[in-house]
């Protein structure tokens, strides 16, 4: 049967509804209070030290993302477990929200489809969540600006750039599952605590599963040889087990576009590694070549939940 | 005056239970018309079916000539609906969650402040437009589901349970809006368990029992079929026992007399200048004469009585 009219009537009005509801609500203050701490505090330590060095560093801008000074982790390891709470608190009670408020009947009985309603909420939280990375993005590119007197290089640009493109695929990922959950969860309280859940899960506790599985995965070796490659063999299962993880994709991504260096991100035997120059950068591109599964990767897994949610949703009564 | 909404045997299953076993309906133009029944006797679901928002699962439903499953857009723009639990975005005042349905319709923006403005005022909340709905009394929170449905000025409003969690004066209040709407030619479908309140705005009703229609037509009629008689006398008079010369009056079905004095007779027309002339030859003292209109609670009461004792 067709449905007449468009999926999409009313998807802006949601979008700049929900985009609002967002920016002036007090749980946007809290993380983006938490976020200048965190920008500041890594900022202080990572300048600092790059004050002190005096090795000529043709990416010496990139390194403002990833150095760290012993206690405090570098900006990047605080926004690869920062930006899926941020996400979670955004999406968690997007939908059943909407339920408990008793407003889902009076919405859409406008002439709008539920399509444009999900979607919209998607949409404005995904845009929050890019506006507020940017604005961090920005802030500490200007302070290393400022503090390091050093313009960046056209390249690191670009780099930059991607890094932030990928944190915002990394924030989709946390987004659509917090969405994911909200719809299937009648209790914000429940979304929020399964959304955490998961996001401890592979925090946390996805390394040490797969220290434990990967080994299954490979037969007992019978002589010498074969404990060779059986020990290559358990590597290779444990590096596919630990990329499930969208905390593992987003880390060789962004360590991949921040250290030019970085030429594999798998195993590399010693054959491989014959002629190479090693400690050259890689340009750009290559790179680029390199964390394409990643990104790929990151996108699916934004897609699929997203899909779930929306199918879900799509079936769900509207009197809860 | 032509058939807005008509449905031909609409059912509605969730699983293995029939929520809405095979109804027929048909609500004319400028016509009140209330859905009456118990919970869970399927009201809400007819509505919702009748809006496009849950799927149907047999029979045929037109809205304005529209098939809500098909053009649900085309129906909603045209009808409005309050529902029975009617929420808002509490941090929001009561005119930017107008402002956000408004612009969900597809209000033109250059004439929606106007219509805010005129829905608010037509259900008394001028003076509450720009506080938080979260402050809102029950009372205050229904006429804003009102003014919701005003905004969109549809050609049928559909209010579920609009009386809900009301007390008696807010209820009368609500029923008055709702009469008012009936003088701008819109068509209301309203529901509600609480028959006494709203018997007084319907102009027809269907009593809903187990997802059927058990009863459909005007107050009046279905008194007049399920109670016998459509006019209830009560006359009060003292002196002599006038039962036996009451019954024998042509149109009485029947009397009663609860206490001595008082008289209650079911007559099938309005017997009251009969039963006068009656009490006064008998030499009785006649001290009031009343006419009671048989309330629909009773006419519901008394028909599932008799389906209970027929089975």
């Amino acid at each position: 049967m067709r449905r007449e009219g468009s999926p999409w009537t009313g998807l802006a009005t949601v979008v700049a509804k929900e985009m609002a509801d967002h920016l002036t609500s007090a749980r946007m203050r809290i993380l983006e209070g938490l976020i200048v701490l965190i920008a500041a505090g890594t900022l202080y330590t990572s300048i600092g030290m790059l004050r002190r060095t005096t090795v000529e560093d043709p990416f010496l801008f990139l390194r403002l993302f990833t150095i760290a000074d012993a206690p405090l982790p570098s900006f990047l390891s605080f926004l690869g477990f920062f930006v899926p709470l941020m996400a979670i608190a955004l999406g968690f009670d997007s939908i059943n929200g909407e339920y408990a408020r008793r407003t889902l009947s009076r919405v859409l009985a406008q002439p709008i489809y539920r399509d444009a309603l999900i979607l919209g909420k998607f949409l404005a939280s995904l845009a929050t969540l890019a506006l507020t990375l940017a604005a961090l993005w920005l802030i500490v590119t200007g302070a290393g600006l400022l503090f390091l007197g050093v313009p960046p290089s056209g390249e690191e640009v670009l780099r930059g750039i991607g890094f932030l493109v990928v944190t915002i695929a990394y924030a989709a990922v946390w987004l659509a599952l917090a969405m994911l959950l909200s719809t299937t969860f009648r209790q914000a309280a429940t979304a929020a605590l399964a959304a955490l859940a998961v996001w401890l899960l592979f925090s946390i506790f996805w390394p040490i599963i797969v220290d434990f599985l990967a080994p299954l995965f490979v037969g007992q070796p019978a002589d010498l040889v074969a404990a060779l490659q059986a020990a290559a063999d358990r590597a290779q299962a444990q590096l596919a087990l630990s990329r499930v993880s969208p905390n593992t994709l987003y880390g060789e991504a962004t360590l991949a576009l921040l250290n030019p260096e970085t030429r594999t991100l798998g195993l590399v035997f010693f054959g491989q590694l014959q002629n190479a120059i090693v400690g050259a950068p890689l340009p750009l591109g290559q790179s680029l070549l390199l964390i394409w599964p990643h990104v790929t990767g990151l996108a699916a897994a934004a897609i699929l939940l997203f899909t779930l949610t929306y199918v879900l949703f799509q079936r769900q009564e509207v009197r809860a | 005056m032509t058939a807005v909404i008509e449905a031909r045997g609409l059912t509605k299953r969730y699983g293995g239970i029939t929520a809405v076993d095979g109804i027929d309906l048909e609500i004319r133009r400028g016509e009140v018309f209330g859905l009456l029944g118990p919970n869970g006797s399927g009201k809400t679901t007819t509505i919702l079916m009748l809006l496009g928002l849950t799927d149907v699962t047999a029979g045929s439903v037109r809205v304005l000539g529209l098939d809500p499953a098909r053009e649900p857009l085309a129906v909603k723009r045209r009808v409005g609906y309050m529902p029975d639990t009617v929420g808002f975005y509490e941090h929001l005042s009561a005119r930017a969650n107008l402002r956000y349905t408004g612009r969900l319709a597809g209000i033109d923006r250059a004439v929606l402040d106007e219509r805010i403005d005129a829905a608010l005022a037509q259900v008394g909340l001028s003076e509450a437009a720009d506080r938080r709905v979260g402050a809102f009394s029950a009372g205050m929170r229904r006429r804003l589901g009102l003014a919701d449905v005003l905004l969109k000025e549809p050609e049928i409003a559909i209010l579920d349970e609009p009386t809900n969690d009301l007390d008696p004066t807010a209820t009368r209040e609500f029923l008055d809006l709702i009469l008012a709407l009936k003088g701008r030619n819109i068509t209301v479908l309203l529901s509600s368990h609480l028959l006494e309140r709203v018997q007084a705005v319907c102009d027809r009703v269907a009593l809903f029992h187990r997802g059927r229609v058990a009863l459909e037509g005007t107050v009046a009629a279905l008194a007049q079929q399920v109670l016998g008689g459509g006019h209830r006398i009560i006359l009060e008079a003292d002196g002599a026992e006038l039962e036996p010369a009451l019954e024998r009056l042509q149109g009485v079905v029947g009397v009663s007399t609860p206490e001595p004095g008082r008289y209650v007779i079911e007559a099938s027309e309005d017997v009251r200048a009969a039963v006068a002339a009656e009490a006064v030859h008998a030499g009785a003292a006649v001290k009031s004469l009343a006419l009671e209109q048989p309330s629909l609670a009773e006419v519901y009461a008394s028909y599932f009585r008799r389906l209970r004792d027929a089975a």
